[in-house]
């Protein structure tokens, strides 16, 4: 990848993948593969958040409603949806480490696992607080603008801001 | 079928869906569930500033951006083509507590909170531009979001996405129940 112009301060060679230790810390969605394909493979990962897209806007779960009845105890919705979500996941991921079931491409499956560090409580608070309030986190904020939603492109650019001060304090922060 | 498909979705139908996507994506390339690691990936390709944060080879997870867009595109086969056209259903207690502070609409996003004449107002800026900060921040700070630890980070059985899992929760309870209406009571 042609990375090599954006100087690193710490002269860390941006153009091999030495980042996986960090990112496997602060980022919770891992790029696992170790196949090279060319861009339109990607494509496949458009489909499949089409399918999350349209799950996320007919079960309403963008909405700013729910958010507030499932915080407020008013609704069985939300929890419903992530009772039955953590169940599916659980079962198959069990089924893919029983079966030792391979990716579309034959490569092994692979899971870390994930270190505890403070900012899971004090980043989760933070998080929390923000949910709260806007009634949106990442995945539905780019389902809100799908719906035509103008002003969640605002809560988007205001996400992004909130990304990058992280990254800008982060070395000061308790971890 | 026709009212099953426009009608909004119930939990126990959505839910497992939502729970596929992660044999989904491990079975396409052993990629993990999780929405808000593009947001480091936005600023990594449009401004990383010489922060080492953002130095590293964010084209290698380019998936994962598709995979937002894809979202972007379905909301939108799913708000146009397949819109449920009866207003939402709200519980009686939290139209009356809305009502009490402007907010009737029925849309999915009250239009008196998500429109961008609502940016003009303290309430609309402060719910619009500081909960999207906090989302972004704390998530990172966090590692993940909702997607990445209460549904990825859970299914594989992982005790610190329990952790941010409940400061979440416990984050959202505080916000909604405590600080909330006095937001909502700016206008």
């Amino acid at each position: 990848m042609n990375n090599k112009s954006i100087a690193a301060p710490d002269k860390i060679d941006i153009t091999k993948d030495s980042d996986f230790e960090v990112r496997v810390l602060n980022t919770v969605c891992v790029n696992e593969s170790r196949q090279q394909h060319p861009w339109w493979h990607n494509l496949k990962y458009l489909v499949a958040g089409m399918l999350f897209g349209i799950v996320l806007v007919k079960s309403e779960m963008i909405s700013w409603y729910r958010m507030q009845e499932m915080f407020r105890l008013q609704r069985f919705h939300m929890y419903g949806i992530m009772g039955t979500a953590v169940l599916t996941g659980i079962v198959s991921v069990w089924l893919i480490k029983r079966f030792n079931i391979k990716t579309i491409y034959g490569e092994k499956i692979e899971f870390h696992p994930r270190k505890f560090n403070k900012g899971q409580l004090y980043g989760g608070l933070l998080f929390g607080l923000g949910w709260g309030m806007t009634g949106a986190c990442p995945g539905p904020i780019f389902a809100q603008i799908g719906t035509g939603a103008v002003a969640a492109i605002v809560i988007l650019a205001s996400a992004v801001a909130g990304t990058w001060v992280y990254g800008l304090v982060r070395d000061r922060l308790p971890h | 079928m026709s009212a099953f498909i426009h009608g909004p979705w119930p939990w126990y139908v959505a839910g497992p869906l939502v729970g596929l996507m992660v044999p989904l994506l491990l079975l396409l390339g052993n990629k993990h569930f999780g929405i808000s690691a593009n947001m480091r990936h936005l600023c990594a390709a449009c401004f990383p500033a010489n922060i080492r944060f953002f130095q590293y080879n964010w084209k290698k997870e380019a998936w994962n951006l598709f995979f937002a867009a894809g979202i972007l595109l379905g909301a939108f086969v799913a708000a146009y083509l397949i819109a449920n056209p009866a207003p939402v259903e709200v519980h009686e207690k939290l139209a009356a507590e809305v009502a009490t502070y402007g907010i009737t609409d029925k849309n999915l996003l009250p239009k008196e909170i998500f429109s961008l004449e609502s940016l003009l107002t303290p309430r609309g800026l402060i719910m619009l531009t500081a909960g999207g900060f906090l989302v972004g921040f704390g998530s990172r700070y966090a590692g993940g979001c909702t997607s990445g630890h209460a549904i990825m980070g859970l299914s594989t059985l992982q005790w610190p996405s329990l952790v941010a899992t409940i400061m979440f929760m416990a984050g959202g309870f505080l916000m909604a129940n405590l600080v909330l209406p006095f937001i909502l009571q700016l206008s």
